[in-house]
């Protein structure tokens, strides 16, 4: 069993960033080959990917590209066409996917309150304890709202509490799917630091953006994928500064890329 | 147009003075229906919630009966069961023909079909929502139906109401399975077509003004639950 703390959403226990987290055994991520196709249209072409248990690893391109394909791919929500997905090893099943959480870019909250929609996920890891709610709540800066029904929330309160419930099941690997895409500047950092305080206490971090001063802030590597395929994977400072792809480089010149 | 008029006058006496043999009426068919209508809902709502997120060989065959089962003649249900029940039939052991727990089961089968048919559309169309954010928290199937009922609790309960609406209005499978006997399985519907056709047309009104109050009265009250939840975006 790993300590309890490690990923608790208190953040008293924060470790640096740089370590690796409770999950270490999880990693690396190793996708082999991986294509997936639907229809007859092949979406993600014969992917080769290593990621690494630490910090924050975004994936950007393009729409169309693949990148929501690719996340899904990761976190099992399909099944490659082809190739396999490894964790440490590990086929990606339920075991696995236990010990992720992922936030969509448009939240999916049940029809109940915003206490509801936390209970249901701490009962669901067999961990209901009022407590505790009230802590996630708190620290998502819902407790005052954890009467009102899920649904009527504001979009970035919504954002936040799709958050807060994925973090309640205390994850080791968090997706996240262009989270903030529709929420102003103001919600985004909050969602922002969320993610990175759940980061820094060694979660791993892998998401989706369009919004590159949010890559830039968020980013230890970057995934650029272009038409299914991975077009390049560098540490953060290396794929701002010089990308290896003339397509990643034309991306955040903000040409459009064919 | 007399005859009317004055039928009128008396089925509002009988109403206003609380006639005994009325009010033995109307609470044999709310217990009746309401009892099969419990039944039918248990099982009619796992029904349609299992149909609903499970994928199977001879799925789309079980929704094509289940669906057209919707339209279930009543005098049909109620020529099976008493074939089931009557002294020659394989449950005739139990002696259930001719009292109000037969009429019971032919109300609730019914309306099984449609509480069914009706939740599992309504339960797919939430779950086609939730099933990518529960795949993702692994939650197991028989979670997945009891979470997914329970949201769709409010739409359910329109669901419950159609099903109660048919079983208090039909009147060809509990006049064969229940013999509209006096005193014992007589309900609303049985009582009019009995007494219409003996003239009594008062008793007959009277019954059904009773039976169109109590199906808008049931409504109104599931209208305004409804408004409350849509105001709180639960339904």
């Amino acid at each position: 069993m790993r300590p309890a703390n490690v990923v608790d959403l208190r953040g008293d226990a924060a470790s640096d960033a740089s370590a690796p987290g409770a999950g270490a055994d999880l990693f690396p991520l190793v996708l082999d080959d991986v294509s997936f196709q639907a229809g007859g249209t092949v979406l993600i072409k014969g992917v080769d990917l290593t990621l690494p248990a630490q910090g924050a690893t975004v994936i950007m391109g393009p729409n169309g590209a693949g990148k929501s394909l690719l996340l899904r791919l990761m976190h099992g929500l399909i099944a490659p066409s082809g190739g396999t997905v490894t964790w440490g090893g590990m086929p990606l099943g339920e075991a696995v996917r236990k010990r992720q959480a992922m936030v969509f870019q448009r939240p999916v909250l049940l029809r109940r309150s915003v206490a509801a929609n936390i209970d249901f996920v701490l009962r669901l890891r067999g961990r209901a304890d009022p407590g505790r709610r009230r802590e996630i709540l708190d620290h998502a800066g819902l407790a005052a709202h954890a009467d009102q029904p899920a649904r009527l929330l504001s979009g970035g309160e919504q954002q936040r509490l799709a958050m807060a419930r994925a973090l309640a099941t205390e994850p080791d690997v968090l997706f996240m799917d262009e989270p903030t895409s529709n929420l102003d500047p103001a919600s985004t950092l909050v969602i922002e630091e969320i993610a990175k305080a759940a980061r820094d206490r060694g979660t791993k971090i892998i998401f989706i953006t369009h919004d590159m001063g949010q890559a830039r802030r968020l980013a230890d590597d970057v995934v650029f994928v272009h038409k299914g395929k991975v077009l390049e994977h560098s540490p953060a400072e290396t794929f701002f500064t010089q990308p290896a792809s003339t397509e990643a480089g034309d991306y955040m010149a903000g040409k459009i890329i064919l | 147009m007399q005859d009317f008029g004055a039928a009128f006058l008396t089925a509002f006496d009988l109403l206003i003075g609380a006639d005994a043999a009325l009010l033995e009426i109307i609470g044999l068919s709310l217990r009746v229906s309401i009892t099969a209508l419990l039944a039918a809902g248990l099982i009619g709502l796992s029904l349609g919630a299992a149909l609903a997120v499970t994928r199977f060989p001879g799925r789309g065959f079980i929704l094509v009966i289940v669906n057209s089962m919707m339209g279930l003649p009543p005098v049909v249900v109620g020529l099976v069961v008493y074939m089931l029940l009557s002294n020659a039939g394989p449950l005739g052991f139990l002696g259930l023909l001719y009292t109000p727990e037969a009429m019971i089961i032919a109300q609730a089968i019914l309306i099984l079909p449609i509480i069914a048919a009706l939740s599992r559309q309504l339960i797919e169309d939430l779950h086609a929502e939730y099933a990518e954010q529960f795949r993702s928290f692994c939650v197991p199937t028989g979670r997945m139906m009891v979470e997914l009922l329970w949201d769709a609790r409010y739409s359910l309960l329109t669901v419950m109401l159609a099903g109660l609406g048919r079983a208090m209005a039909e009147v060809g499978a509990v006049i064969i399975v229940g013999g509209n006997i006096n005193h014992l399985t007589r309900v609303m519907t049985t009582t009019i077509a009995l007494e219409t056709s003996k003239g009594d047309l008062a008793l007959a009104l009277g019954l059904g003004i009773v039976l169109l109050s109590i199906a808008i009265a049931i409504n109104a009250g599931v209208m305004a639950l409804n408004a409350t939840a849509k105001r709180q975006a639960y339904a």
